[in-house]
């Protein structure tokens, strides 16, 4: 009993450890991205390659103080952060790093990990509406009908998955797709022709859930100064930020377990756990290539993209999938 | 996209963006009276940055009042300055030798290639693409690089005289700015494969924010703004003053009345910019940079005199009334800007906050120059 509880609060430090260096040290990685992007030195001053930034700003975010405006709602401007945060890193212990690295593999982790992701929206909504801002307000509007639109055809390309998998177990989804990339579920099978289209759905609602660019329309600061957590300073403007990062590794690791095989190598050889941080890390690569290659959407076009083309889209391809799982 | 849904007056709340807020690059204020995401009514509000210039043009003598017109518009300060000399070398008569002129031509032109790359890109940032905005500043520390070696400024240049120059362009210049033509050529390029093809780009400003030739007329909006909407005026054609005439170039005009078409204007002006000073460079004649005959302290006759001239943002007007006096009786300063911004609250009814602020990053407002 005790050690299972061990075990448990093992795994979940692991988890919350391996979320915020990954949210730390991506924010870095993007700063240097963006820098190379725009042919700029990036942060080179605290460190070698300015590697001691992240800890430097996780100081002069926690040493400040946390301010809360006057006539904000006081609970939920406090409780938006963490619950930004916490759901991410809950994330974290569904997922099998490889077949033997996961905090707790469980049956249902595709759902699990959906809820979780569901509570991201709420947190912007709270955080909106506690800062009693017009802009937030404006802003977490904007992010919840995003975050709802999108996870509709994100949700219909995993359960296309689903079927030809027979299992919401992400661990046996993996291992279903073992034994080199023809085997990976982004190539087009005999039951599901149209997965490569499935794939590029699910990356761009992966996009869109975690609200970064093109599809930043929740802190558009052009428009809306800084969008929901324009009221946070401090470790509260810290943990959104942490949590955004978090969100991009669960998105990222969700499509590398969905698509890409997981901890499968391409050619059939060594699968392990370097396989899975390579394949994450290169879509979060593109992640940050996107965003600093792309100007932002309107809210209509990311609507309309989203109910007007995507949902189509994966509806039909799920349809289709069911059809020709039910002929062969 | 104009209004889709029914707009409810009743059910509305006012939205102050600015006189702090990223969109308004300054410290202009915009009263919106919102529904939901939509415009129902809005006004600007101006006043944060008046300096009274105006005043100070009555207070100085002429040539006092010169370093205040490039505190007006900070990204093309050259065509203010030039505006100045150009109307009170007209009134007193003063000739100006035809080196002077052409150096004049060039550096002005550099600076609206200047003006316009920057507003290329915070326009883009505007729209949420932050990339650009490095790759126009890159472009635009040569130009800025070239004239501080000139003017000994990076922005606020104070280089015209009466009569002629502060002093006259080295070699160094020349050769730099014989480089940067080609260079700046294929950047145009890189930046209309990298932005103007890009969809999501075309998306945010096709058929957005329609402004007539008609409302261009009402407002009194001159430049880039009025040639977007089909107007063909450009001061430099229409009332030709300084060597502009001796120059072959071409005025960008597009019918479409969209964002897109006021973008479109800019990055074809910059093409034509680029024409004035290689041709500029090539005719460029030896001889004296400043006037022989000059007044040592300059005394306009009893009159009233206007002055235009192309900025970077469009027509500006300085009017000089003399009184015979060491300065003047009345200066009254026409700036492009000032009209072409009152353009924004009829335009911007029923649009998105979004589409509206990607509208004010077109008409490419510089506010120290509205406010004066």
């Amino acid at each position: 009993m005790s050690l299972t509880l061990l075990n448990v609060i093992v795994a979940v430090v692991i988890a919350i450890a391996f979320a915020a260096v990954n949210a730390a040290y991506l924010v870095w990685a993007e700063r240097r991205g963006a820098a190379r992007i725009q042919r700029r030195p990036g942060p080179n001053i605290n460190g070698p390659f300015g590697l001691l930034q992240p800890p430097l700003d996780g100081i002069k975010l926690m040493t400040k103080q946390l301010m809360i405006p006057g006539g904000a709602d006081k609970i939920l401007f406090m409780v938006a952060p963490v619950l930004a945060m916490a759901p991410a890193i809950m994330s974290f212990v569904t997922i099998p790093f490889s077949a033997g690295i996961a905090a707790h593999n469980m049956e249902l982790g595709v759902l699990v990990i959906f809820a979780f992701a569901s509570m991201g929206a709420m947190a912007i909504l709270f955080a909106g509406w506690g800062s009693r801002n017009k802009y937030s307000v404006m802003a977490s509007v904007r992010a919840v009908s995003q975050n709802v639109s999108y996870e509709i055809p994100m949700l219909i390309t995993a359960i296309t998955v689903v079927m030809t998998t027979g299992s919401m177990d992400l661990k046996a989804i993996s291992m279903a797709q073992s034994g080199g990339f023809w085997h990976w579920n982004i190539f087009p099978s005999l039951h599901s022709p149209l997965m490569p289209i499935s794939f590029i759905i699910f990356f761009i609602c992966s996009l869109a859930e975690t609200n970064r660019a093109p599809f930043d329309l929740g802190e558009a600061e052009s428009e809306l100064v800084a969008g929901f957590h324009t009221e946070y300073g401090s470790m509260g403007f810290g943990l959104f930020f942490m949590g955004e990062y978090a969100n991009i590794v669960i998105g990222a690791s969700l499509t590398t377990i969905l698509f890409l095989g997981g901890w499968d190598c391409p050619f059939g050889m060594f699968p392990g756990v370097w396989w899975f941080l390579l394949k994450i890390y290169l879509l979060i690569a593109t992640f940050i290539w996107i965003r600093w290659t792309f100007p932002r959407t309107t809210i209509y076009g990311l609507l309309n993209l989203s109910w007007k083309i995507l949902i189509p889209i994966s509806l039909f391809n799920l349809l289709l999938t069911a059809g020709l799982l039910k002929v062969f | 996209m104009s209004a889709p849904i029914q707009l409810r007056p009743d059910e509305t709340f006012i939205l102050n963006v600015g006189p702090q807020h990223p969109a308004t690059h300054g410290v202009l204020r915009v009263k919106m009276q919102m529904d939901g995401e939509y415009i129902v009514k809005s006004e600007t509000v101006l006043g944060y940055v008046h300096r009274m210039h105006e005043k100070m043009g009555e207070n100085r003598t002429y040539a006092q009042f010169l370093p205040n017109l490039s505190r007006l518009d900070y990204l093309g300060a050259l065509g203010y300055t030039h505006g100045h000399v150009l109307a009170i070398e007209r009134a007193a008569g003063i000739e100006v030798p035809e080196r002077a002129e052409y150096i004049r031509a060039i550096t002005v032109e550099l600076n609206r290639v200047a003006s316009h790359l920057f507003w290329f890109g915070a326009f883009v940032m505007d729209l949420g693409g932050f990339s650009p905005l490095m790759y126009a500043i890159q472009d635009r520390e040569h130009i800025l690089d070239m004239l501080e070696a000139v003017t000994g400024a990076r922005l606020t240049y104070c280089y015209y005289r009466f009569g002629g120059l502060y002093n006259d362009v080295d070699d160094n210049f020349i050769e730099a700015a014989k480089r940067f033509i080609p260079r700046m050529r294929k950047s145009l390029k890189k930046y209309d494969a990298l932005v103007t093809g890009n969809i999501i780009f075309r998306k945010r400003l096709e058929g957005i924010a329609p402004v007539s030739a008609e409302m261009c007329r009402k407002y009194g909006a001159t430049g880039p703004v009025a040639r977007g909407s089909g107007i063909n005026f450009d001061v430099r054609k229409n009332e030709p003053y300084s060597v502009y005439p001796e120059f072959d170039f071409d005025i960008p005009v597009y019918h479409e009345c969209d964002s897109l078409a006021r973008y479109r204007v800019r990055m074809d002006e910059m093409e034509q910019s680029l024409r004035i000073i290689e041709q500029g460079l090539e005719k460029l004649p030896d001889g004296p940079f400043m006037a022989e005959k000059k007044p040592k302290t300059i005394k306009l006759p009893v009159g009233d005199y206007y002055q235009a001239v192309e900025t970077a943002r469009g027509s500006f007007g300085i009017r000089i009334v003399s009184d015979g006096d060491k300065n003047a009786y009345r200066l009254k300063l026409r700036s492009p800007t000032y009209s072409n911004m009152h353009l924004f609250d009829e335009a911007c009814e029923g649009m998105l906050i979004m589409d509206a602020l990607a509208f004010m990053g077109s008409l490419d407002l510089v506010i120290p120059e509205i406010d004066r």
